[in-house]
């Protein structure tokens, strides 16, 4: 959900508004509240494409090039999500965006008794090299880039993905790939998490320092305060969360003897999108002009581009409701109205059957038209940052900036965010947020259209999509097939190479291409690393 | 039933890994008075009957986003009934279409509450089945 809490009068006026991050906005903004907060244009936002980049990245904005669109997409077979790309393609959508079903990201065969009734169930399945070559195949992998959405074993996929590019006849400095990668976020949200803390950070660390001369288009991590976001916390702990997250990578990097200017500009963020317009404009715009001035204060970066914070702002699943699910299509068409205000490069809406399972194909193809209708009727591309300038929105840029501050405060008094996640602390914070929240929509100091206002009247029933358990007997077929006919004596000593390279924390990502090459499945990978690491063991929050 | 509080294991089973709704329920039914004892992630259905057994609950409940709600059901069920822990309140939570409340109460599940459900809903609920 996620809006502001209203506090209004017996006759509905509204005595008081509270954003979500804490922040009260006035009934009007003047000149006297720029020179309250100290607002300086040069200091603040300068011209766009300049630092500290808060107007935006470049010095065009959307008139030089449009964002591009990637919805989250996959399901069932390789088979089935092939061909679901290129429609996605073929309707004008720009990049990927890979959904792999749980068995996938939790490093699970399709076969293992884990992923009994999950196979294919919420992404795609995929087991191996042969899968992957099947659900990329005719996709220009030079020209479309592909976000992963993967995190645990996120550097097994990064390197199946070369592996399969190269089989293609692509080169490796040609391809471009955005694993998500960001194991701290699955730990307090999400959930995909296998390994502990430490290795698991280690891992990502490996994926970083190999892209850096092999995979040089690759983006190794995206980091994603969006599910932090959609388990609860304010939009502002969202951009702290993150950026302690990301300072925890950065460090693990640093310290293998390398600067941050060499690799920090190929991060990348996933970023959320629901509730209250202005707090979502305000929040990005702080957002990229704190994370340039951090990278020059922390980390003593220079380069410009390697200051930008790229990445993905879309429409979160949170906002969605179960009721009334055809409200759904407004909602998503306000957050890619509020990505277009705040100028995300990437974008993605959920679409607006899923608040009950992954979109069907209609769906989807609706979440893309919402972006071409913005782009291409409304007039967002005609000039940059649109609402500089205005008395409420700077003021509120700079009130995000101070709360954003003050969270990241917090997690850097607890020793860094691989402490504050290793205790609990984030977790626990988290959670209280989200009671804190759900209690405020059940006594109605937050409304949401069609949940605790206005529910009655029309029960829409929408189409959606269904799951064929059919799928997964054939790609467990699919999989015990590869395990006769592959040479399985590579496979066998590819993996133990891997092994090795894990226990003298050597950088597996070389080792891992090689199992890939030999058709070793994602389960046989995963489970080398789970000898090697062990399991994580939540802290008990409650 | 005296002054026992009501206890109740409150669990994730399968992969999925969304809890923000099984942590909230958490809270809630912790501040209406109940025992909560929360599994974390990544449970099979057998560890959470063990569980079950050796927390001496009167409420399992159920939280599950992935749409495998009928398949881990069914085998939760199962399980009870070669257990002898019929006695036990079963709930499910979590991203449920209205089309499979039937089929769920047919497994023999008691409560079913799709996400959105309120609080004093699920609180009332519990506290009518325990009184039984």
């Amino acid at each position: 959900m996620g809006v502001a809490t209203y506090i209004k009068d017996e006759n509905d006026a509204i005595k008081e508004v509270i954003l979500q991050s804490g922040i009260k906005v006035k009934p009007v903004y003047t000149p006297e509240d720029l020179e309250r907060v100290g607002f300086d244009y040069e200091k603040d936002l300068g011209n766009p494409g300049e630092f500290p980049f808060t107007r935006s990245l470049h010095p065009l904005g959307y008139r030089s090039r449009n964002w591009t669109t990637r919805q989250y997409t996959g399901f069932g077979t390789p088979d089935q999500t092939n061909e679901r790309f290129k429609l996605m393609i073929a309707n004008g959508q720009t990049g990927l965006n890979v959904a792999f079903d749980l068995p996938t990201q939790m490093g699970y065969d399709s076969d293992d008794p884990m992923a009994e009734g999950e196979v294919g169930r919420v992404g795609m399945a995929i087991d191996s090299l042969r899968d992957f070559e099947i659900a990329f195949k005719d996709i220009q992998l030079n020209r479309i880039g592909s976000g992963l959405t993967i995190n645990a074993v996120a550097s097994v996929m990064l390197a199946m993905y070369q592996a399969m590019a190269e089989k293609f006849g692509y080169k490796k400095t040609e391809i471009s790939a955005t694993p998500q990668n960001d194991i701290l976020k699955e730990m307090v949200g999400r959930g995909a998490w296998i390994y502990p803390v430490e290795p698991a950070v280690r891992l990502i660390g490996d994926t970083i320092e190999y892209s850096m001369t092999e995979l040089p288009r690759c983006n190794p991590v995206s980091v994603a305060g969006y599910h932090i976001r959609e388990s609860g916390c304010t939009p502002a702990q969202e951009i702290s969360y993150a950026f302690m997250i990301a300072f925890a990578y950065i460090d693990n990097v640093v310290a293998r003897g390398y600067k941050a200017e060499d690799f920090v500009g190929r991060f990348s963020f996933n970023l959320n999108i629901y509730g209250n317009l202005w707090e979502n404009v305000a929040k990005f715009r702080a957002a990229r002009k704190l994370w340039a001035k951090l990278l020059r204060e922390r980390y003593a970066v220079q380069d410009k581009k390697a200051l930008f914070l790229r990445g993905i702002f879309g429409g979160g699943g949170s906002g969605m409701t179960k009721q009334q699910p055809e409200n759904n299509i407004m909602r998503g068409a306000y957050y890619a109205l509020t990505a277009a205000l705040s100028g995300a490069q990437t974008t993605a809406l959920c679409s607006f059957d899923e608040a009950y399972t992954i979109p069907t194909e209609r769906a989807a193809l609706l979440s893309l038209r919402t972006f071409q209708i913005l782009m291409d009727e409304i007039g967002l591309r005609d000039t940059i940052d649109p609402l500089a300038g205005s008395y409420f929105l700077e003021t509120l840029t700079k009130e995000m900036e101070g709360k954003i501050l003050e969270e990241m405060e917090k997690v850097e008094k607890m020793g860094g965010m691989v402490k504050a996640v290793a205790s609990g602390y984030v977790q626990a914070e988290v959670s209280r947020q989200a009671y804190e929240f759900e209690k405020k929509l059940q006594e109605g100091l937050v409304k949401k259209v069609g949940v605790n206002e206005y529910t009655e009247g029309v029960d829409m029933e929408v189409e959606l999509f269904e799951y064929n358990e059919e799928w997964a007997n054939l790609q467990i077929e699919r999989l015990k097939e590869l395990r006769k006919t592959r040479d399985n004596r590579a496979v066998k000593e590819s993996l133990k190479a891997l092994e090795k390279a894990a226990r003298d924390e050597q950088n597996v990502m070389p080792f891992l291409v090689e199992c890939c090459r030999n058709y070793a499945t994602v389960g046989e990978m995963a489970n080398v690393f789970r000898d090697v690491f062990g399991e994580w063991t939540e802290p008990n929050i409650f | 039933m005296g002054q026992r509080k009501i206890r109740v294991l409150l669990a994730k089973p399968g992969l999925d890994g969304h809890d923000r709704g099984a942590k909230v329920v958490a809270h809630a039914l912790r501040e209406a008075g109940m025992e909560v004892i929360y599994t974390g992630l990544h449970q099979t259905v057998p560890s959470i009957v063990k569980q079950a057994l050796q927390e001496d609950v009167d409420v399992i409940g159920l939280s599950i986003m992935s749409g495998a709600h009928i398949p881990i059901s069914r085998k939760l069920m199962q399980l009870i009934k070669e257990e002898n822990l019929d006695d036990k309140i079963v709930v499910v939570g979590g991203v449920i279409p209205s089309r499979d409340i039937a089929p769920l109460k047919e497994l023999g599940v008691d409560g079913i509450f799709p996400g959105g459900a309120y609080f004093d809903e699920i609180v009332q609920f519990i506290k009518e089945k325990a009184a039984a």
